[in-house]
């Protein structure tokens, strides 16, 4: 009996498993949220990553879809590369700012044609590394890679052991710095800050204090509104200098960002991929939403209406 | 987390153990003299020797790109996963549209009703409370999702709980089976979970849920079986002797004698899944968790405590509410059960369908109060007053630094330092001495296998932040607690913090601690600290306060002073309570010391972080697999035999 109760137990949760879900195969690559489409409202999930200027593109398309197209629009926020699994599953319809995955790329947009590309986001993005200009005006020679070394005794930090700090951000972003200071031997250690939040908070302390530090920053970002830096000039950019991720010794290349969507979203999405396929902006405009989510602690529904309210010129080319 | 308070037995004074003790070291250190020669010069004697390390990289990083390929293609997906994954949505979805179209007055009446007839008419209002106060702070349709998806999770964790419960309550065979694995899931952090799941099931609510059902289904089953296996022998023998069936004897007399323990499986399993719910948040959960993680990454604590705020009040809630449900077991029914079951059957509907037929289903956007705003000026003033320049102590941001290089640095360096043989003779008598040969063996073998995946170095830097940390909590819990234990009026004054405390996702706590202490290790020590002291703090009154009032009667006829009473036989007499406290203080502090990497505590917790954000399972699954051998070695050499034995009574 009693050893007979439990396959009865399994096989009775199995059966039950497959009347709920009807049988036959089942594809989890094609799942929306549960979340979505609740009581009939057309929904649209967007992806957010963690920084602030793509907090700032889904505020401002969240906005839009939602006031003007009468949509519903769900957020998930997801690191950059799960992002990309998560388009192609149809769990995310949409990711506004991409800076550049060419693996994911080949494997989703070329081979399996789960995502469409959704053009420019009419961002251009730059990865590099920054000191704060009151630092570089009292020593205008630290903007020269060649030099820092003459400097790391005063990015020394106590987690950076007795060399000098160059402070990275958050696991997900795109980085060679391990082996950018060992090509071009400098005597930095690579310290994570583990999360762009925990990186900005530090750079605002440092800031505070006046304190010198050299960190890897991207624009467009927020922070240089508050925080001036001034990028450091390491050996320049050429094609293909960053091919093989263990003898990079050149700079980041300049990335215009792209959006990509979901490509059966893309194609029955209706106005709300058409809207998400015309949204272009500047730079500018996607600092001044920026800077008012991140450092006016406005909520990113407010700052995206603000934004809204005052450049119709700009937002009624996009609508459908 | 009640399986815990129930330990603080009296056990033999200690002079009995002595001689085991030092049998045992007698034996290890005859083992060592035999092995570590021989080690040494078979390889080198500093770090953790490269011949014996296995790349494991490689077919990891096939095995990831052999899922992605074939997902959508490969039966195993197609007619298994792709059917768990599609109920879990099915059931997510069910529940979530079940609680919207009920309407925000609905959910909080019929949830308020619940409670009444459960657990009484205060704990109703403090429920009607806790839901409109999640309203207010416009978090009505979050908690909902959080909701689904706990009462989703919390179902399947309770059905899986139950059937391992049942079969290792049945069968002597499967208890030996499972409760080793049980109690190392049990002391797992939740971290080390979610890159498996997420790279089978991708980022979204089903790899949350599943997730969450990992982790919270061990301590149903652990208490399910206890219940069992606890249950009264004669009660037995006489429902035996009326020639029952094993099922009816089952279905009548085991289990019913088992609810309390089952009751208080699902307490905990409760707790657990929403602890989960924000961490789950990493790989698509949605929900409450989402808006904390999100508002973290805008550096907005005001927000993310505007999120957090609904947690602590459901994890309260629901947590006092199965309580009081769990006290009630034992009393006779109220005269007029049925009938005021009904009636509050039908009020809440009646509430419900008012709801809809008002048509405010959706809770009102007028009636919310910012809470973000005020928080984060609080929080600037701190972070402006105290980060440095304070005259005298210096500020915050200077303790840490010196914290890192006076504490950490040398405990890192020198664990680094140590000769690999020397750290595994370290755990194995530490953990024989207290345990079995058996704990030895485990710990011994978890900390040869981070070894052995090549992230010795790592492993030993997170080691030390964990030191470090239990350390301070310790310090620091065991002088709270021993305040508690004698005014009442600290007691009083300090539960409230400890309960939020103890419930307040660990995610929030990382902004404002790096607001003080900058990033790198000391403030993911620090966020650990503030983590698991509510746990120390809490097992340390109690062990000291079940102290048997006649031995502390007898010291004081004997003239002993307030002090000597607590040193001389509080102390020694709530000698398990108290290595319980170090056991769970330091679960706990690994817990958030992995965490911290995404403040900068870099080693361990950084590589699992990056795992999960570059997809890169080599990465993040070695580290995982490392944290959870740091994790079972760290418990085994905490964990005292007593505990085991009793739990298998």
């Amino acid at each position: 009996m009693r050893i007979r109760t439990i396959p009865a137990v399994a096989a009775g949760s199995a059966l039950a498993l497959l009347a709920l879900t009807g049988c036959g195969a089942a594809d989890m690559t094609r799942q929306a949220s549960p979340f979505a489409n609740a009581q009939g409202a057309r929904t649209v999930t967007l992806s957010v990553q963690s920084w602030v200027g793509a907090q700032a593109n889904v505020a401002v398309a969240r906005y839009l879809l939602e006031h003007e197209l009468g949509y519903r629009v769900d957020t998930v926020q997801v690191d950059e590369v799960p992002a990309w699994d998560a388009l192609s599953q149809g769990r995310v319809d949409a990711i506004l700012e991409d800076w550049g995955h060419p693996e994911q790329e080949r494997r989703y947009v070329e081979e399996k044609k789960t995502i469409a590309p959704g053009g420019d986001l009419g961002v251009t993005g730059h990865i590099g590394w920054y000191v704060p200009t009151y630092f570089a005006e009292q020593h205008p020679d630290v903007t020269d890679w060649k030099n820092l070394n003459k400097y790391a005794d005063r990015f020394r930090t106590p987690e950076s052991g007795g060399k000098g700090q160059l402070m990275d951000g958050s696991p997900s972003y795109v980085t060679n710095d391990k082996a950018l200071v060992k090509n071009l031997k400098l005597d930095y250690r690579v310290v994570f800050a583990g999360s762009e939040a925990a990186q900005i908070t530090q750079i605002k302390q440092f800031a505070k204090e006046k304190k010198p530090f050299l960190t890897y920053w991207y624009t467009p970002q927020w922070l240089f509104e508050q925080v001036p830096m001034t990028e450091v000039k390491l050996p320049p950019y050429e094609e293909g200098c960053d091919a093989d991720p263990a003898e990079v010794a050149c700079a980041y290349p300049v990335t215009p960002l792209q959006k990509y969507l979901n490509a059966d979203f893309a194609e029955n999405g209706g106005e709300a991929a058409e809207l998400l396929r015309n949204f272009r902006w500047t730079t500018e405009d996607q600092n001044e939403v920026s800077l008012m989510i991140a450092d006016r602690k406005l909520s990113p529904g407010e700052a995206a209406k603000k934004w809204v309210d005052s450049h119709p010129s700009v937002w009624k080319k996009w609508l459908p | 987390m009640a399986t815990l308070t129930a330990t603080a037995e009296k056990t033999s004074p200690p002079g009995i153990r002595a001689n085991p003790t030092a049998r045992k070291l007698a034996a290890l250190a005859l083992v060592a003299a035999v092995l570590v020669p021989l080690a040494a010069a078979r390889w080198s004697s500093g770090t953790w020797p490269g011949a014996l390390t296995v790349d494991v990289s490689g077919p990891l990083g096939r095995t990831s790109d052999w899922i992605i390929d074939n997902r959508d293609s490969h039966p195993l997906f197609l007619h298994f996963l792709g059917h768990v994954s599609n109920a879990v949505v099915i059931s997510v979805r069910a529940v979530y549209l079940a609680l919207l179209a009920v309407g925000w007055a609905g959910v909080t009446g019929v949830c308020a009703l619940v409670a009444w007839r459960v657990a009484g008419v205060r704990l109703a209002l403090g429920t009607a409370g806790a839901f409109l106060a999640c309203g207010l702070l416009g978090m009505w349709v979050p908690t909902m999702q959080t909701l689904a998806l706990m009462v989703v999770a919390v179902a399947v964790s309770v059905l899986v709980g139950m059937v391992l419960g049942l079969a290792a309550g049945l069968s002597g065979r499967m208890d030996r089976i499972l409760r080793p694995v049980l109690d190392t899931m049990q002391v797992l952090p939740a971290f080390a979970y979610l890159l498996p799941v997420v790279l089978v099931f991708g980022i979204g609510v089903p790899a949350a849920v599943l997730a969450t059902v990992v982790y919270a289904a061990p301590p149903m089953a652990r208490l399910t079986a206890l219940g069992l296996r606890g249950a009264d022998k004669e009660v037995l023998e006489a429902v035996e002797s009326l020639g029952t069936t094993a099922r009816q004897r089952l279905l009548t007399a085991r289990l019913p004698l088992a609810r309390r323990e089952l009751l208080l499986g699902l307490n905990q399993t409760i707790m657990m899944a929403l602890s989960m719910a924000v961490i789950a948040s990493v790989i698509g959960a949605g929900g409450l968790g989402d808006r904390v993680y999100q508002a973290l990454a805008s550096v907005d604590v005001g927000a993310a405590l505007a999120a957090g705020v609904p947690i602590v009040l459901l994890a309260v809630v629901l947590d006092r509410v199965t309580g009081a449900a769990g006290a009630r077991l034992g009393q006779e029914p109220a005269p007029h059960a049925r009938a005021l079951w009904a009636a509050a059957l039908a009020a809440a509907a009646a509430v419900a369908v008012a709801g809809r037929l008002t048509d405010r289903l959706e809770w009102p956007d007028g009636w919310v109060v910012g809470i973000a705003e005020p928080v984060n000026r609080a929080v600037g003033w701190m972070t402006d007053h105290l980060y440095s320049g304070v005259p005298v102590v210096g500020g915050t941001a200077d303790w840490a630094g010196r914290f890192t290089t006076w504490v950490l640095d040398p405990l890192r360096d020198g664990l680094q330092w140590l000769p690999w043989w020397s750290v595994l003779l370290v755990v194995a008598g530490l953990a024989w001495v207290i345990g079995t040969w058996r704990t030895a063996l485990t710990a011994t073998s978890a900390m040869a296998a981070i070894g052995v995946l090549g992230v010795w170095k790592p492993s030993l830097d997170t080691l030390s932040q964990v030191l470090a940390a239990v350390a301070v909590t310790l310090l620091v819990g065991f002088a709270t607690g021993v305040a508690a234990a004698r005014s009442d009026r600290v007691e009083r004054l300090l539960r409230p913090v400890l309960d939020v405390f103890q419930t307040m996702p660990q995610f929030v706590y990382l902004i404002p601690v790096v607001a003080l202490f900058g990033v790198g290790r000391a403030p993911a020590v620090a966020a650990a600290v503030v983590y698991a002291l509510p746990a120390v703090v809490r097992i340390t009154t109690q062990g000291l306060r079940q102290v048997d009032p006649a031995a502390l009667e007898a010291a004081r006829s004997l003239g002993a002073t307030s002090g000597q009473q607590l040193r001389q036989v509080q102390l020694p007499l709530a000698r398990p309570a108290l290595l319980l406290a170090v056991n769970q203080g330091v679960v706990l502090v690994l817990a958030v010391v992995i965490i911290g990497g995404l403040v900068g505590g870099g080693a361990l917790g950084y590589d699992v972080v990056f795992g999960l954000a570059q997809g890169d399972l080599a990465t993040g699954l070695v580290a995982g697999a490392a944290i959870v051998c740091l994790g079972l070695m760290l418990d085994r050499v905490t964990q005292p035999t007593e505990r085991r034995a009793r739990k298998g009574a």
